[in-house]
């Protein structure tokens, strides 16, 4: 397994943000969403983040919804999810998991954790999840050796800024805007004031997600921050292909674009 | 009774902990972006209930508004189908727009006004939340803005028209079931993106804490006034407390007085659709397992996976996958007992007291209806048994007229 702290002690020693890229699993298929995952990772993409479908995405936009009940409808289970990060893990890439809490805790919160570090997967997003009721998950976590990623919000005060950096490991998810997840014309000029906030509290890396789907936005991130996250712009090629091959081709052309972009930030 | 929003000091030594939760049920579950609004209601909440002039507004608008206190009716004909027992109907039908949901509204509204927002947003299945939430939005001139499942606004079209005349924006929920748990979903994501500006206006006492402790403490004016109203009527207290739980409010509102009067059965009637061994049906408890659903951990609906069943009932209001956590946790704890009434029992004693009492329940309440005729018989005829009529059937008339067939044509 690769670990978050070896893939950006990597990308920091080439003096660049992580690109990391988003799917949910069993979209459009469980092999189509190994295919275009795989096809990131060999385009540039250096963390992947698979998502795991959940009938009620509160943080998600219309997009991610969409792939999400095409993934639900055609049956995809947790397993499925699982085996994803095992196929994906064997790239070599660092491989995480982002989830809504219940589908955890219907799994068992140990078993999840440890299910996960069996598949080679090196952490767990929780956006549903905030330090305060994750006592149990924090223990499952440290056991299996995983990195639990927590994240902070404009909203977040000075005390819940120091309280979700306390926790997380692997990365902090800095979001940039309030709001859910989707496209945007322009990334929030709050994400860049809230990095700003967390920097001096923290030694972890930090990484924005929200709203980031084009080369040019992935390099203005990754100017100040320390990981570029881009999920709906992915999941709209999909979405938009005709056929499944053309979905791939076209995630990969966009993981091209976007390693292009946090190579060109000034740093 | 004028003491609408109980006094913070003795609620809080009870239940729910600092931390809102009841037992292993509660919390919340939410993204760290509503952690601020979250923490900020809680405050607000908190100095409103010392605040004598928040209380005497809010009293004030419960008598002059509202109608408070709403009447205690002896059911004296439905008691002959009850096994004799005396049956006493706290009639949250009589208030104004129609149901138990003005109680929260109210108090809900007042405080988006002290936090110094202006828009409010709702989610409402059957309608009656988000005719209640248009309607103090009208009152204190804050924007409204209520999100209905696209199936709910086709079954419950008279409301939307209600809605849309009081001033509020209805926006069709056209994903996932489309239905009130699509509703929540889209609320919450409304609320995220414009939370500096905007008051969630929860309907019931299911959400993420403050909601569930806060919505019950603005609905226990149910309760406190229906105990003294039975103690001045019998000399004693009821024998047992009946009312219909979706996520339940209009229940913890009338069992929140008795919790501490061991001799007080309390029971909740969740909506059982065709039948809980059918697997279409909308009762969490009786036929759930514990699991986190919209910011906080309770019975809910879901499948091995953890994914959220979609729940049935002929009651939009009751057609909720999941319940409040104060519920599940005096379930486990045996203070209350929840049974499942199914849509034909149900029917059954909406028409039973159309012809005996001459009141048109909202097919929500007759769920209690039918439960507590059941208590009834089983309790025998020295028994009294309080129910609470949470609403009345206007809104119902065409799915009552399509259930009976009293009328040709078309069902809406």
């Amino acid at each position: 397994m690769t670990t978050l702290a070896e893939t950006f002690a990597r990308t920091r020693s080439e003096g660049r943000a992580a690109l990391i890229g988003y799917l949910p699993a069993g979209y459009p298929s469980y092999a189509g969403c190994v295919d275009a995952l795989v096809a990131m990772v060999e385009s540039g993409v250096d963390i992947v983040e698979i998502g795991l479908p959940y009938s009620d995405p509160l943080m998600d936009g219309p997009t991610i919804q969409q792939a999400v009940e095409a993934a639900l409808a055609a049956g995809v289970t947790t397993r499925e999810v699982l085996k994803t990060v095992e196929a994906v893990a064997a790239t070599g890439a660092a491989t995480l998991v982002m989830t809504y809490w219940n589908p955890v805790e219907r799994y068992g919160v140990g078993a999840f954790a440890d299910a996960m570090a069996a598949a080679g997967g090196a952490g767990v997003i929780t956006p549903d999840l905030t330090p305060d009721e994750a006592e149990p998950w924090l223990a499952a976590v440290a056991s299996a050796g995983i990195d639990p990623v927590f994240l902070v919000a404009p909203s977040s005060t000075a005390a819940r800024i120091r309280r979700v950096t306390e926790v997380s490991r692997g990365f902090v998810y800095v979001a940039s805007t309030m709001g859910v997840t989707g496209v945007r014309d322009a990334v929030s000029d709050r994400a860049e004031a809230l990095v700003a906030r967390v920097r001096p509290v923290t030694d972890l890396p930090l990484s924005v997600g929200l709203g980031v789907s084009t080369a040019a936005q992935a390099a203005e991130v990754a100017a100040y921050a320390d990981g570029v996250i881009v999920g709906s712009a992915f999941v709209r090629r999909l979405i938009d292909a005709p056929d499944p091959a053309a979905g791939v081709a076209a995630v990969r052309a966009l993981a091209v674009e976007l390693a292009a972009g946090v190579r060109a930030a000034r740093h | 009774m004028s003491d609408t929003i109980s006094d913070p000091a003795t609620t809080l030594e009870v239940m729910p902990d600092a931390a809102g939760h009841f037992g292993p049920y509660g919390g919340r579950f939410v993204p760290e972006a509503l952690i601020a609004a979250l923490d900020q209601l809680t405050e607000a909440y908190a100095s409103a209930g010392q605040d004598p002039a928040f209380r005497a507004r809010l009293d004030h608008l419960n008598t002059t508004y509202a109608g408070r206190p709403s009447a205690l009716t002896e059911a004296e004909r439905l008691s002959a189908h009850a096994g004799g027992a005396r049956m006493l109907l706290k009639r949250e039908d009589l208030n104004h727009t129609g149901s138990h949901k003005i109680n929260n509204v109210l108090g809900q509204a007042l405080l988006t006004l002290r936090m110094g927002k202006t828009r409010v947003i709702a989610e409402t299945g059957a309608g009656q939340h988000g005719v209640a939430a248009a309607t103090a939005c009208a009152l204190l001139g804050l924007e409204c803005v209520v999100y209905m499942g696209e199936e709910d606004t086709r079954r419950q079209a008279l409301n939307v028209a209600r809605m849309k005349m009081l001033g509020a924006t209805v926006i069709p929920v056209t994903t996932g079931s489309r239905t009130l748990k699509d509703a929540m979903n889209e609320a919450m994501r409304d609320w995220v993106t414009n939370v500096e500006s905007t008051h969630y206006l929860i309907g019931t006492v299911a959400g993420p804490s403050p909601f569930p402790r806060m919505v019950r403490d603005f609905q226990r004016v149910i309760g406190d006034e229906a105990r003294a109203q039975v103690l001045a009527l019998t000399d004693r207290l009821p024998d047992a407390v009946a009312a219909c739980v979706g996520g339940g409010s209009n229940a913890i509102g009338i069992f929140t007085a008795f919790l501490d009067d061991p001799g007080v059965r309390l029971y909740g009637f969740e909506a059982g659709g065709d039948g809980v061994e059918t697997g279409r049906h909308a009762s969490s408890i009786t036929g759930g397992a514990p699991g986190v659903l919209h910011g906080a951990r309770s019975y809910l609906l879901q499948d091995e996976m953890g994914q959220t069943i979609e729940s049935h009932s002929i009651s939009a209001g009751l057609d909720y996958p999941g319940v409040g956590p104060e519920h599940a946790w005096l379930n486990d704890i045996g203070r209350a007992t929840y049974r499942p009434v199914t849509d034909a029992q149900a029917m059954d004693a909406f028409s039973l007291l159309c012809r005996t009492e001459g009141i048109i329940p909202a097919i929500e309440s007759a769920h209690a209806i039918a439960g507590a005729v059941e208590v009834g018989r089983e309790l025998g005829p020295d028994s009294i048994v309080l129910i609470n009529l949470s609403g009345r059937g206007d809104k119902d008339v065409d799915t009552a007229a399509a259930w009976f067939g009293v009328v040709t044509g078309e069902p809406a």
